[in-house]
């Protein structure tokens, strides 16, 4: 399992746009993904999981990835989340 | 007549007979299957026509709207392939042997409630979501038509309960005039919408579907959040001139948006925006900036817990860089301290913060910061025209370590091989009184002046901004802070160089003609002010402007100043 925690640093926090780039990226992976917020673990597949979350901007959320393809799962994560713009660490 | 009052949520009048969107009713009741499978697979098979007709929603929102406004539909699409969405339904039908209408409602309206619940106004908006997703499918279950707004072919105003996202994309301009919602807020996707389409609409207006009828006259202000029904002669003409009056300034300022910003009598001035962060370059372009006149990079810094990494930093400036393409961008280093903490950055305690250690004295005292972002800002001056700009220089030392710091820097760079702009202009911000009265010395060596008149208000007025007790002393056309204005414009000339401003004073009515015949080349102000100082400075002449400079700065009181360019 590869585990990472993340800065939300978009000033709207995590919202539609980003998160729909978020879980559309990550449906191809076989591995399990989950995002922990506060103490919620939600699956990142799923977008309603996700904005159920409510994470607003300043924020960090643990993702983690489980399964065959977990490193690549995470790489992605991080290069979405830096492409949308919304964390950079 | 009948008046009805709501929220104002996209600008504009709209006079037309009102058309009734009725909503079917989607009842769903509960039924026990036997065959479990062969119901999941009509679920399926719903779910997948749905997902067709959302394709071609989603096409044709991107063809004519915009990629962004048909992202929504991607986010619809992602609910209707989402794992935990569609996996507790099937399960129910398969547990429960329930019909795939009551799995769907009962689990759909989980996540509605959940999302209602939430305290944030965005939040509730995703239930909206989630009802105009469910409200798809189940139509498709039951084997209903939605009534399609995209059939409508006569000039109207759409009254509605709510409008759906996919609705609205369907409206068409040409025949819907504008919209009326008995639900909704201003943030809602609706609103958007229609301000993107640029149809007048009132939304949470509460009891338009209980009292407008097909076929009623309606005016809708969408300036005001006002609804009239039937209404008579004198209103309709009083409307019908509004009307035009609002057609007119949208039309003279839609063909300002890409006009370079010319006087009377023909002299170009720049018009830039501030901005803090790459998010606010949407509203720059649409707006139709020329310049990023001010980049507060602070932002960058604030609200975290340690400070941004050079490439973090320089992702933003790349970002705006890139966003502006090649138009001026003049990115002013940290101005921290003051009123502005960070905190990660414990710094002692002042008594007179904004007389102490902060902006570049605070850098220059702290050269690892410092160095930090001026490496990250020359990686990223490749990418567009980058201009750097010093804040709070009170002495020629001062800029000079500051520059030094820069040169340093750069030719590190370039001994590890990166590439960097050798055409970076360096200039410093006039805020310090100082600084204003030397400008003759310090433009010997800047590229370019920027005036930053709220610090140089308060400096030269000794008042501090932050006291409500002297806020009389704020007096932007004090002609005390216009002489030193004066100064600091012709200092620069004569040595071929250029003065901006930014600060709300360059976006000021009355200030505005000042200024241009103070001779200033940049305006920076908040980009929503842009077209309407392009509009005022189209009709003021530079030269009359000119004419009126030294009897403006001979007067006596800021009051006096205001007065005169009043009546002018």
């Amino acid at each position: 399992m590869v585990e990472k925690t993340f800065t939300i640093t978009d000033p709207a926090g995590m919202h539609a746009r980003p998160a729909s780039a978020l879980v559309g990226s990550l449906s191809k992976f076989q591995s399990d993904i989950t995002m922990e917020f506060k103490d919620k673990k939600v699956n990142l597949k799923s977008i309603l999981g996700v904005m159920s979350l409510g994470v607003p901007s300043g924020s960090t959320v643990q993702i983690a990835a489980d399964g065959a393809d977990e490193a690549e799962a995470m790489e992605t994560i991080e290069r979405v989340l830096q492409e949308q713009g919304i964390s950079n660490e | 007549m009948n008046r009805i009052s709501g929220i104002a949520a996209s600008n504009g009048i709209a006079i037309a007979k009102a058309f009734r969107l009725e909503n079917p009713e989607l009842t769903v009741d509960k039924k026990n299957v036997a065959d479990t499978q062969a119901e999941i697979q009509r679920f399926g098979q719903a779910v997948n026509e749905s997902i067709a007709e959302l394709e071609v929603i989603k096409k044709r929102t991107a063809e004519e709207i915009s990629d962004k406004e048909a992202a929504i539909f991607g986010a619809h699409l992602l609910v209707l392939e989402d794992p935990e969405l569609i996996g507790p339904i099937t399960d129910k039908i398969n547990n429960d042997s329930v019909n795939a209408e009551f799995a769907l409602h009962e689990t759909s309206t989980m996540f509605v409630d959940m999302f209602e619940a939430m305290d944030n106004e965005y939040m509730k908006e995703r239930a909206a979501d989630v009802r105009d997703v469910t409200k798809r499918v189940l139509a498709h279950l039951l084997g209903v038509k939605i009534q399609n707004p995209s059939m409508i072919t006569d000039e109207v105003v759409v009254i509605a309960e709510d409008l759906t996202p996919s609705d609205t994309v369907q409206l068409n301009p040409k025949y819907i005039k504008g919209f009326i919602t008995d639900i909704g807020g201003r943030t809602s996707h609706s609103a958007i919408l229609a301000r993107t389409l640029e149809i007048p609409a009132v939304v949470g207006a509460k009891s338009a579907m209980s009292s407008i009828d097909n076929g009623t006259i309606v005016i809708i202000d969408g300036l005001e959040g006002e609804i009239l029904l039937d209404p008579d002669e004198a209103t309709l003409a009083e409307y019908k001139e509004k009307q035009t009056a609002f057609a007119d300034q949208k039309a003279e300022w839609a063909k300002l948006k890409n006009e370079a910003t010319v006087t009377k009598d023909g002299v170009e001035v720049e018009l830039g925006a501030n901005i803090g962060t790459p998010k606010d370059l949407t509203g720059v372009l649409e707006n139709g900036g020329e310049a990023i006149g001010l980049y507060r990079t602070e932002f960058l810094y604030m609200g975290r817990d340690e400070f941004p990494t050079e490439q973090e930093q320089f992702d933003a400036y790349s970002a705006v860089l890139k966003g502006m393409e090649n138009k001026p961008t003049v990115v002013r280093t940290l101005d921290i301290g003051g009123d502005k903490e960070l905190s990660y950055l414990k710094l002692p305690k002042e008594l007179n913060p904004f007389l102490g250690l902060r902006a570049i004295r605070l850098c220059l005292e702290m050269p690892d910061m410092f160095r930090t972002q001026l490496r990250a800002l020359l990686r990223a001056s490749v990418h567009g025209n980058l201009k750097i700009m010093f804040p709070m220089i009170a002495t020629l030392d001062e800029f000079r370590e500051a520059k030094a710091l820069l040169l340093e820097e750069k030719a590190k760079l370039e001994s590890e091989g990166v590439e960097v702009s050798d055409s970076i202009e360096v200039g410093i911000m006039v805020e310090i009184p100082s600084t204003a009265v030397m400008a003759d010395t310090f433009a010997k060596e800047v590229d370019f002046f920027s005036i930053g008149t709220n610090d140089l208000i308060q400096y030269t007025m000794a008042a501090d901004r932050m006291n409500e007790s002297v806020s009389y002393l704020y007096q932007p056309y004090n002609p005390a802070i216009l002489r030193l204005v004066k100064t600091v414009i012709d200092a620069s000339h004569k040595e071929g160089k250029w003065t901006g401003m930014c600060g709300e004073m360059a976006g000021d009515e009355i200030a505005i003609p000042i200024l241009l015949g103070l001779g200033l080349d940049e305006f920076s102000m908040s980009a929503s002010s842009i077209l309407k100082a392009r509009s005022q400075l189209s009709r003021l002449s530079k030269a009359d402007m000119e004419g009126h400079t030294e009897h403006i700065l001979g007067l006596a009181t800021s009051q006096e100043v205001e007065d005169y360019v009043k009546n002018l």
